[in-house]
């Protein structure tokens, strides 16, 4: 087997009630996404991306049907400890509204993580946690707060934090929904250093452009995955960023 | 290392917030500050008593004319003629448990010493009245045996007598004075013993032998008192038992009669002082507790609102590793950070009060290590009490659904 298996989805349900209304919001989802992969899930609004998300990310502790194993390791039969763990150690997360802490600074909110792992010393979480934000380009923002901060350098100290546990997978939620395009190129630039160096990477978004960086593209619709598909033109964010209009002088700044 | 984190998320998260959590600490301090400025008070007046007590002569029995429990109006003590020299020889010879004993009579009376006068109670009894109300001479001696037989015309005297007489400085032992117009020689001054709980100045007193005031000053056979002291504090009650029975042969009652006197002991009142003060410092000390469970919901109060305004914060916090048991501790810790920083503050303060109104309300004021403990160990548990629901409700929260939350 030359690529080994992250993540192994089996016949996942999940239905939500709602009251005497039942909302299938995952059919019936197998899938696996090999190590080193960077799939972008697309489709509209409803069809059940974040659903999905949410159970590979074991953010969800109310039960799914289907089996799901991350790492080879069987989530649907972990404790909610035990999950903390695997999230904690495994996996990073950014979502589309940043989801950092607010009134703290941004090596704080990095250093997060690490607070939840007690093998980490606090000269280590120090380093490290500057470490990852100079990694995102935000060495000399250590100390602003979060409303000191654009929204794509928000954007970029939730993937500092996501990464500062060295995750075998980052997820990420609709990461550029909130962003200009060219903030969310340079996220997307992000994204691609860090699976060059291996880091999986599952998200989900709705902007075909932002798709295309993607080495993989997954279509949802009604709780199914409709196609399963490699990008046949991919784009490199390194080669688009310089390509885009400068309209004044501020947004090269931020 | 875990619970050093865990200290630095509630540290961090509290920070942020520290208005709010002045404000959520003000409950706990007040009801500390409380619980330590009543105890303190109470304990206070509870010591003053047993003190004073103690001065007045902790084993000594009173035998007053008159019953407390004749029908209709009653006068004070004294208002009753029974009490004869007779009881009291025939207490000292009879009465077992009792060592010193001596009548008691009194006078009110000018006192007089140059151009100076005063006016104050002149005490008339054996030499062991001095014993029996625990009166030490400072300067000079008591009175003889001898002084007792010749009625001779000497007294001992309090400091309070003795500076209105003669000013604060002269020691006044060898010094004349007239007590209604009769000259007395003082042969002693009394040890100073200041006020007894009742307020009452105890050194403001003139003590002559019992023949001499008797003989040269009243016209009357009956007795004011008369004072024993119990052979120890433990035979006070047999000694009371005993000389009541001896009395009341004395005074040839029958069975149907009532008691034509009183006995009481220092201890009788004591223990009714003490009780009082028991039942004011309970009291207290209630109200101070009220006050802590008061701020003790304050507590739950704005734990539940953190909650609910940071439960997206929660969900970060879950997102990114957070065990329950982490967001458990993290609030647990937030509500015992505060409770027991409030508690000592409180503590701090109640202390600085306690210590102000012994200063300026002259209330002593007694601060014991046990309720300083006491109301440190119930602030925490207040703490932890009134934070857990809180903090299990954030512990218990879904991860995804406390990073919906808006
Ligand atoms: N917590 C929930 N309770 C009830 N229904 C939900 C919940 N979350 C999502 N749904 C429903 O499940 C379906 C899929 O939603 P979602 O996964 O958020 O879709 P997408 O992210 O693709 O827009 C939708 O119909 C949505 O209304
Ligand atoms: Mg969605």
């Amino acid at each position: 087997m030359a690529e080994s298996i992250l993540i192994d989805v089996r016949n996942m349900q999940k239905t939500y009630k709602l009251g005497d209304m039942e909302v299938h919001a995952l059919r019936d989802v197998s899938l696996t996404i090999n190590k080193g992969e960077f799939v972008a899930i697309m489709g509209p609004s409803g069809s059940g991306k974040s659903t999905f998300m949410n159970i590979i990310g074991c953010l969800d502790y109310h039960p799914a049907n289907g089996e799901y194993f991350l790492d080879g390791e069987n989530v649907f039969k972990m404790n909610k400890d035990q999950l903390a763990e695997l999230r904690n150690r495994k996996i990073g997360f950014i979502f589309q509204s940043f989801n950092i802490l607010a009134r703290t600074s941004a090596i704080e909110n990095v250093e997060l993580p690490m607070l939840y792992n007690s093998g980490v010393t606090a000269k280590e979480r120090k380093e490290r946690a500057l470490a990852a934000l100079k990694s995102v380009g935000l060495a000399d923002r250590a100390d602003h707060m979060p409303n000191q901060l654009s929204g794509g350098q928000q954007q970029r100290v939730a993937i500092a934090r996501s990464l500062v546990n060295n995750p075998l997978v980052i997820m990420a939620d609709e990461p550029t929904g909130n962003l200009d395009t060219r903030s969310s190129y340079e996220i997307m630039e992000i994204f691609q250093e860090l699976n060059d160096k291996g880091i999986t990477i599952v998200m989900v978004t709705h902007e075909t452009d932002i798709a295309q960086f993607a080495k993989t593209n997954i279509l949802f619709r009604d709780g199914m995955i409709v196609t399963n598909v490699p990008v046949a033109v991919r784009k490199f964010a390194k080669e688009e960023i310089p390509k885009l209009p400068v309209l004044d002088k501020n947004d090269i700044l931020t | 290392m875990r619970i050093l984190n865990l200290l630095k998320i509630a540290y961090r998260s509290l920070s942020k917030n520290k208005l709010r959590v002045l404000l959520t600490m003000l409950g706990i301090i007040i009801g500390v500050a409380s619980v330590i400025a009543m105890l303190a008070i109470g304990q206070g007046s509870k010591q003053n008593i047993q003190t004073s007590m103690a001065s007045l002569g902790i084993n000594s029995v009173m035998i007053f004319p008159g019953s407390v429990n004749s029908g209709g109006v009653r006068g004070g003590a004294g208002t009753y003629s029974t009490l004869t020299q007779k009881d009291a020889d025939a207490i000292a010879a009879k009465c077992e448990y009792v060592t010193d004993v001596t009548p008691v009579v009194s006078k009110s009376s000018q006192v007089i010493a140059g151009n100076q006068n005063w006016h104050t109670n002149v005490a008339g009894g054996l030499n062991q009245y001095f014993t029996i109300r625990n009166l030490t001479v400072a300067v000079g001696n008591t009175f003889s045996t001898t002084d007792e037989h010749t009625a001779a015309k000497v007294c001992v005297i309090g400091q309070t007598v003795s500076t209105n007489l003669f000013g604060a400085e002269t020691n006044p032992v060898g010094k004349f004075i007239r007590i209604n117009s009769i000259p007395f020689k003082v042969i002693g001054l009394l040890a100073v013993k200041g006020q007894n709980s009742f307020g009452q100045d105890q050194d403001d007193i003139i003590v002559a032998p019992f023949s001499t005031v008797m003989k040269r000053m009243l016209s009357t056979m009956y007795l004011n008192a008369i004072l024993a002291s119990a052979t120890s504090e433990k035979d006070i009650q047999k000694a009371e038992a005993q000389i009541s029975s001896i009395m009341r042969i004395q005074h040839k009652l029958t069975p149907a009669d009532q008691d034509d006197f009183t006995v009481r002991s220092q201890a009788d009142i004591a223990n009714t002082f003490e009780s009082i003060s028991n039942v004011m410092t309970i009291l207290l000390a209630c109200i101070a507790g009220i006050s802590l469970m008061v701020g003790g919901i304050g507590i739950m109060n704005i734990m539940l609102v953190s909650v609910t305004e940071r439960t997206r914060e929660i969900g970060i916090r879950m997102a990114v590793g957070a065990k329950s048991i982490d967001i458990l501790f993290q609030f647990i810790t937030e509500s015992i950070f505060i409770s027991v920083l409030g508690g000592l503050i409180g503590i701090l303060l109640g202390i600085f009060i306690a210590l102000l109104v012994g200063r300026f309300g002259g209330w002593p004021v007694v601060i014991t290590p046990t309720s300083i403990i006491l109301s440190f160990a119930f602030s925490s548990a207040v703490g932890i009490f009134f934070g857990w629901y809180p903090a299990r409700k954030a512990a218990n929260l879904n991860p995804i659904d406390a990073l919906r939350y808006e």
